[in-house]
C-alpha cells in the first residue's frame, strides 16, 4: 500500500543549522497494516509523515502510494489516497464553518468542486448516523460552528472525516498528544473503532510507549532519521517496555534518553 | 435635509456593491486586498470609455466587472504563484492599475455628460436622478447578495470558505487554495471594477484618482454593518454589509452638514474604522478594567 525507497530530507541544507532528518529510509506497509511510530523528539517521525502527506519536497528517494509514484505530487493532489488527523486538535477542521459543512468537504475529497450543493439532505442523514457513532452529541449539533467544540470533540470529528471516505493509508501525527489524558484515550478508542471498520491501513506516530506497544500489528521505533527497530506480527503481541527499550539501544549503539518518551 | 440624505442612500447603495467584495478577500479569504484602489477606477474608467464610444451602458458595466476580475486574477498570480505577501500583491496591482487607468482613459478623467447610462431608462420613465440610483442600487446588491449565498453554498463556494479558515485542512482534503485564493480575488475584485462603473455612471465622470481611500471607505462600511445590523445567518451578514455601506454614507453626510471641513473627511473615516477595529479588543479591555475597579471597591 506505502513504499518508500531510499527516502531523505534534509532541512536547511548547506547552512550551520543543517539537519538530516530523514537519512535514506526503506520502508514498506502492506494493505491492512497498522504501524505505530515512536522515537524522541527530532528522530524524523513527523518528517516521516509530512513526506508522505507531501508537505514538503523531499531530497531524495520515492514514495509509492497504492501503486502510484506520489513523490512530486503536491500535497493537494495526494489527497486522495489520505486520511489525515494532526496533532493540534484545531488543524483538522475549519472553525468558522459548521458539523457538516467540515464532513461534507471531507466527503469529497479528492474530487471535483462544482457548483451544486455542498451539502445535500441524504448526506446529512448520513452524517447524523455517523455522528452518533462518537457518541458525543454531535448528532444533535449539525450546524453549530466547528470553533465552538473543545479540542476533544473536535479531533474525534477530524478522525471522522478523515475516515469518512475510506483512505488509501490513515495518518495519524500525535493526535492524541495534546488532549487530556482522558479525552485521549477516548479518541484513540474511536481510533481503533473507526479503523477496524474501514479495515484502514494506518501509520500512527505518537510519543506514548504504552500505547504504541498496545495498538497496531506492527511497531518502527525511529531515531536521528532512520528506523532503528521494526517489530510486527506475535513479537509485537509479547513486547514490553523494558524489551523496546533493550532493542533500541542495542540496535542504535545509544541509550535512549528521551524523558518524554520514557515517561509517557 | 431629505435630499442630502436621498443623496447619501443612492451613494451607499451603489458603494454597498464594491462593500460586498471588501467582505469576500477581508472576511472570507482573510486577505487585506488593496487591489481595490484600483480596480475601482478601473471600472469607472472602462465603463466611461466604453460609454463615451456609444457602447450600450449595461454591457459597459458587466465589460468593467470582467475588467475588474483580470485585476484580482493578476494580485492572485503575484500572490500565490510568485509567492509575493497578499498585502504586497495588491499594492503592486494597485500602483500598476493607476499608469493603466490613465491608457484606458487617455486622460486623468473622462467625462460622460449627456451619454446614456444605466440609470436613463428610468430617468426617461420620469423619475428623478437620485431615485433612479437608488432603484438600480436596491436591485443590482440584492441581486448580488442573493448570487453570492448560493454560491458560497456550493461546494466550490464551501471550498472558498474553508481557504479562508484553514489552508492546511483544505489542502488535506485536496483542494487547491491556490486556485481558491485567486478565485476569491477574481470575484471580489469584478464586483468592486462593478461598483466603479455604476459610481462613475452616477457622477457622469470617471476619475483616476476615485480609489483613493476606497478599502477603508470598504472596511468602514463593512464594520458599520457588521457591529449595526451584523447576524448570525450568512444572508443576515451580507444584508448587513449594504445596511452598512449605506450607514457610512449617511454618517459622511451628517458630520458634513454638521459643518465638518470636506477635507478633513478622510481623516475621519480612518479613525472611525481605527476604533471599530479596536471595538473587540476594546470590549475585553474594558471589562478587565470593570473587573479589577470592582475588586479594589470590594
Amino acid at each position: 500500500m506505502l513504499e518508500i525507497k531510499g527516502l531523505t530530507k534534509v532541512f536547511n541544507a548547506g547552512t550551520v543549522n543543517e539537519k538530516i532528518a530523514l537519512s535514506s529510509v526503506d520502508f514498506s506497509m502492506e494493505p491492512g497494516d497498522f504501524v505505530t511510530v515512536i522515537g524522541g523528539n527530532g528522530a524524523g517521525k513527523s518528517t516521516l509523515l509530512n513526506c508522505v502527506a507531501g508537505v514538503y519536497p523531499v531530497d531524495g528517494g520515492h514514495i509509492l502510494l497504492d501503486g502510484h509514484d506520489v513523490t512530486r505530487l503536491p500535497e493537494h493532489k495526494r489527497a486522495k489516497f489520505l486520511g489525515r488527523v494532526f496533532q493540534d486538535p484545531m488543524m483538522g477542521t475549519a472553525a468558522d464553518m459548521n458539523i457538516e459543512e467540515n464532513l461534507a468537504l471531507s466527503f469529497r475529497r479528492g474530487k471535483h468542486h462544482t457548483l451544486r450543493w455542498g451539502v445535500t439532505n441524504a448526506e446529512r442523514a448520513k452524517y447524523r448516523e455517523l455522528l452518533a457513532l462518537l457518541d458525543l452529541g454531535l448528532e444533535n449539533r449539525m450546524t453549530s460552528k466547528v470553533g465552538l467544540l473543545s479540542g476533544g470533540q473536535r479531533q474525534a470529528l477530524t478522525l471522522l472525516m478523515a475516515t469518512l471516505e475510506s483512505p488509501k493509508l490513515l495518518l495519524l501525527d500525535e493526535h492524541t498528544a495534546a488532549l487530556d489524558p482522558k479525552t485521549a484515550a477516548k479518541v484513540l478508542q474511536l481510533t481503533e473503532m473507526l479503523v477496524k471498520e474501514h479495515q484502514l491501513t494506518t501509520l500512527m506516530v505518537t510519543h506514548n510507549m504504552n500505547d504504541a506497544i498496545r495498538m497496531g500489528n506492527r511497531l518502527i521505533m525511529m531515531n536521528e532519521g532512520k528506523i532503528a527497530v521494526d517489530i510486527r506480527g506475535d513479537e509485537k503481541k509479547s513486547l514490553h517496555r523494558a524489551d523496546l527499550i533493550a532493542l533500541f539501544e542495542k540496535s542504535s549503539g545509544s541509550k535512549l534518553e528521551s524523558d518524554r518518551l520514557l515517561l509517557s | 435635509m431629505t435630499q442630502v440624505l436621498l443623496g447619501a442612500l443612492s451613494l451607499g447603495l451603489l458603494w454597498a456593491i464594491m462593500t460586498i467584495g471588501v467582505y469576500i478577500t477581508y472576511r472570507i479569504l482573510d486577505i487585506a486586498d488593496l487591489t481595490v484602489e484600483g480596480s475601482l477606477p478601473l471600472g469607472g474608467a472602462i465603463a466611461c470609455v466604453l460609454i463615451a464610444n456609444k457602447v450600450d451602458p449595461f454591457l459597459a458595466s458587466f465589460i468593467a466587472l470582467l475588467g475588474g476580475c483580470l485585476a484580482g486574477l493578476c494580485t492572485g498570480l503575484l500572490h500565490t504563484k510568485l509567492k509575493i505577501p497578499a498585502l504586497l500583491s495588491g499594492i503592486l496591482t494597485m500602483i500598476a492599475l493607476y499608469s493603466i487607468n490613465l491608457r484606458i482613459m487617455g486622460s486623468p478623467n473622462l467625462s460622460i455628460l449627456r451619454k446614456p447610462t444605466v440609470f436613463k431608462p428610468l430617468t426617461t420613465l420620469g423619475m428623478d436622478k437620485n431615485l433612479s440610483i437608488i432603484v438600480v442600487g436596491v436591485v443590482a446588491s440584492l441581486l448580488i447578495i442573493s448570487l453570492l449565498y448560493w454560491f458560497f453554498g456550493t461546494e466550490l463556494g464551501s471550498a472558498i470558505r474553508a481557504t479562508g479558515n484553514n489552508q492546511k485542512m483544505v489542502r488535506a482534503q485536496g483542494i487547491n487554495t491556490d486556485t481558491m485564493k485567486i478565485l476569491g480575488l477574481v470575484i471580489s475584485n469584478g464586483l468592486v471594477a462593478l461598483s466603479g462603473a455604476f459610481i462613475a455612471q452616477s457622477q457622469n465622470f470617471a476619475d483616476v484618482q476615485m480609489g483613493t481611500g476606497s478599502i477603508v471607505i470598504g472596511l468602514a462600511s463593512l464594520i458599520i454593518g457588521e457591529v449595526l445590523f451584523g447576524g448570525r445567518s450568512f444572508y443576515r451578514r451580507l444584508l448587513a454589509l449594504i445596511l452598512g455601506a449605506v450607514a457610512y454614507r449617511i454618517i459622511i453626510a451628517l458630520v458634513l452638514k454638521m459643518g465638518m471641513n470636506s477635507n478633513d473627511l478622510k481623516l475621519f473615516t480612518a479613525i472611525t474604522v481605527a476604533i471599530c477595529l479596536w471595538l473587540p479588543q476594546g470590549k475585553e479591555m474594558i471589562r478587565k478594567i470593570k473587573k479589577s475597579m470592582a475588586k479594589e471597591g470590594a
